[in-house]
């Protein structure tokens, strides 16, 4: 089969961002980049389908500023065959990104596409359940677990319960949640490797997809912030307080 | 103005979520609840109780029974027409389900939402719960999932009518298993007492301990993602920016550092409590009582001392 995988540049996941003072974002001038890391599941998976003999082709793809090539350049030295930079700047909303990729779609025509099950700058878990609606394809999200049977996935889910396991027919979506797989660190003559891969830049405008947002951002603005309370000396200690917790509670 | 809420529901039961997605769509309109799935009559029932609700819709289909977000949507769209709003949990149905009505619509949906300020205006979470977003809408339609544990639930004793909907959808993914965690405790989301613990136990058996504690305190159970990873605790116990987003009244934090994605799920409780060896660990410097200590020899003297209580 072929597979599209979707992959965004993100804030990496271990900055704590700081909201701007005016309010119209966060800082991210100076902030150390990198890939979704739900994404690099869905890479992972990817290559491990392709290592396993049921992917011929691997094709990535991601919608952002010029420097989104880093993260197509990551994903082709983790295995990856070709890379598809669609160039937009600004904010890009979900269905705008969800109506690029079905465009992506159209042309590739893959039986497979995995998505991260959501990307950890604005934490939308979206795209991949729109680009279903879009396709009218079956979707299965938060995978734990991928099984090719036949023509069709088997695909476990990390859902409220637990988990639970779905088959699908492809074509289909599948978006990949943390305990997938653990993606691989390419090596040196890997990443060296990569830079010769295709990797087509398009203008987003070269898809007639409409891209003004839909929704208006009034304002960002940083959370409540909590404070540190009081030490305990020792467990008996800890035990009263959390009694006296406990009765507050019970008066409520 | 009208809302159609989706109600949250498992094994015959409606979920505790429920109630406060009918509270916080209430400040919106009239709300319609909707019960799907099948065999649901006793859910629809429940479902009537809920202050606030005009009337219940129940879809109830085989194709329905597993609630696959392609049979959801597909449903949601038939009925879609009449409400200003639509809105569901942001749970696993409502997750899976809303985002795939939304490109069908042609909408931009609002998802994860904390605060609703009129029927336009809304916050969401962005960036692991470090910034909050303030969004307005000027689409014709708003397609929301809301944060049931930042919403207060909705009281009970009313008797709304039910009406039957046409529930003709077809489900293209098929259902295969279930993996349920069987347990006895508190449901996690909804909990006003929690109990987690860090890979820092060590192994399952100890980890154990964290379930002993839960249960003296009638608390529900919690996990780092750390910990999940290794096998000591089941997925679906996983607090934070990929698990569960809880509000407790009382957070016990046992051996967890407090990384960011961990405390992403515990910005709404209200009281923290954190035991941990080191004094620097971020939650420690949050917590609103905090104990320097190992958890080995803390935690059976907690539940020793809270037991005989
Ligand atoms: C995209 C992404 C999403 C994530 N989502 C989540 C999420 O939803 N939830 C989540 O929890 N994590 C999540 N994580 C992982 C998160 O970054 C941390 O790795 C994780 O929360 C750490 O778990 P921990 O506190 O158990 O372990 P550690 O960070 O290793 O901390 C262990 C703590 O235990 C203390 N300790 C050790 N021994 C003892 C002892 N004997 N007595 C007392 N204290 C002791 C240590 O001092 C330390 O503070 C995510 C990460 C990424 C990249
Ligand atoms: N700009 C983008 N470019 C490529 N893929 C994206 C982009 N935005 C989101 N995605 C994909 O959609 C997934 C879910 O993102 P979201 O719905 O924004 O949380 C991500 O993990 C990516 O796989």
């Amino acid at each position: 089969m072929k597979i599209l995988v979707a992959v965004k540049r993100v804030v990496d996941h271990a900055v704590r961002v700081r909201v701007r003072p005016d309010g119209s974002g966060v800082e991210t001038e100076n902030v150390r980049m990198s890939m979704n890391p739900f994404d690099k599941h869905a890479v992972e998976a990817a290559v491990q389908l392709g290592e396993a003999g049921h992917a011929s082709e691997i094709v990535v793809v991601s919608i952002g500023p010029k420097q989104s090539n880093d993260v197509i350049l990551t994903a082709l030295a983790m295995g990856a065959h070709r890379g598809i930079l669609i160039e937009a700047d600004g904010r890009i909303e979900t269905l705008a990104v969800a109506k690029l990729l079905n465009a992506v779609v159209a042309e590739e025509q893959p039986d497979l596409v995995l998505l991260g099950k959501q990307a950890v700058d604005d934490d939308s878990n979206q795209v991949g359940q729109m680009l279903a609606g879009l396709l009218d394809w079956p979707q299965a999200t938060f995978a734990s677990e991928i099984k090719v049977a036949g023509d069709s996935l088997e695909v476990t889910r990390e859902v409220d319960y637990g988990r639970a396991t779905v088959g699908v027919s492809l074509p289909a979506i599948v978006t990949a949640d943390l305990r997938l797989n653990t993606p691989r660190n390419a090596a040196l003559p890997m990443v060296m490797k990569a830079r010769s891969k295709p990797l087509a830049v398009r203008p987003a405008a070269e898809f007639g997809v409409d891209l003004t947002p839909r929704l208006k951002l009034e304002k960002v603005s940083p959370p409540a912030e909590r404070v540190a309370g009081r030490k305990v000396a020792d467990a008996a200690e800890l035990v009263a307080a959390i009694s006296s917790e406990l009765t507050e509670l019970e008066a409520l | 103005m009208s809302v159609l809420v989706l109600a949250e529901h498992d094994l015959g039961a409606l979920s505790a979520a429920t109630a406060r997605i009918v509270a916080a769509a209430e400040t919106l309109g009239p709300v319609d609840l909707l019960v799907a799935g099948q065999d649901v009559s006793a859910v629809a029932a429940e479902a009537a109780k809920l202050a606030g609700v005009e009337k219940v819709l129940v879809a109830d289909s085989a194709a329905l029974a597993s609630l696959s977000p392609e049979a959801v949507a597909a449903l949601l769209a038939r009925l879609a027409e009449p409400y200003s709003h639509i809105v569901a949990a942001a749970a696993a149905t409502g997750r899976d389900a809303i985002p795939r009505l939304a490109a069908k619509l042609d909408l931009m949906p609002v998802t994860d939402v904390v605060a609703i300020h009129g029927p336009t205006r809304f916050d969401r979470p962005i960036y692991a719960g470090n910034a909050i977003e303030t969004v307005s809408s000027g689409q014709s339609k708003h397609l929301l999932t809301i944060r049931a544990s930042a919403f207060r639930p909705a009281a009970s004793g009313n008797d709304a009518p039910i009406h039957p909907v046409d529930a003709d959808v077809t489900s293209v993914a098929r259902f295969l298993a279930a993996h349920r965690t069987e347990s006895d405790l508190p449901e996690l989301s909804t909990a006003q007492v929690v109990v987690a613990g860090g890979v820092s136990f060590g192994s399952a058996e100890k980890f154990a301990l964290v379930a002993e504690l839960a249960k003296v305190l009638g608390a529900a159970v919690g996990a780092t993602r750390a910990a999940v990873d290794a096998g000591y605790a089941p997925n679906d116990w996983q607090v934070g920016q990929t698990g569960k987003i809880i509000a407790p009244d009382l957070y016990i934090a046992i051996g967890i550092s407090g990384a960011l994605q961990h405390l992403a799920g515990i910005q709404g409780a209200k009281k923290i409590v954190a035991i941990n060896k080191d004094p620097e660990a971020p939650l420690m410097k949050i917590a609103d009582i905090a104990l320097v200590g190992d958890l080995f020899e803390v935690v059976p003297q907690l539940i020793a001392g809270l037991g005989r209580e």
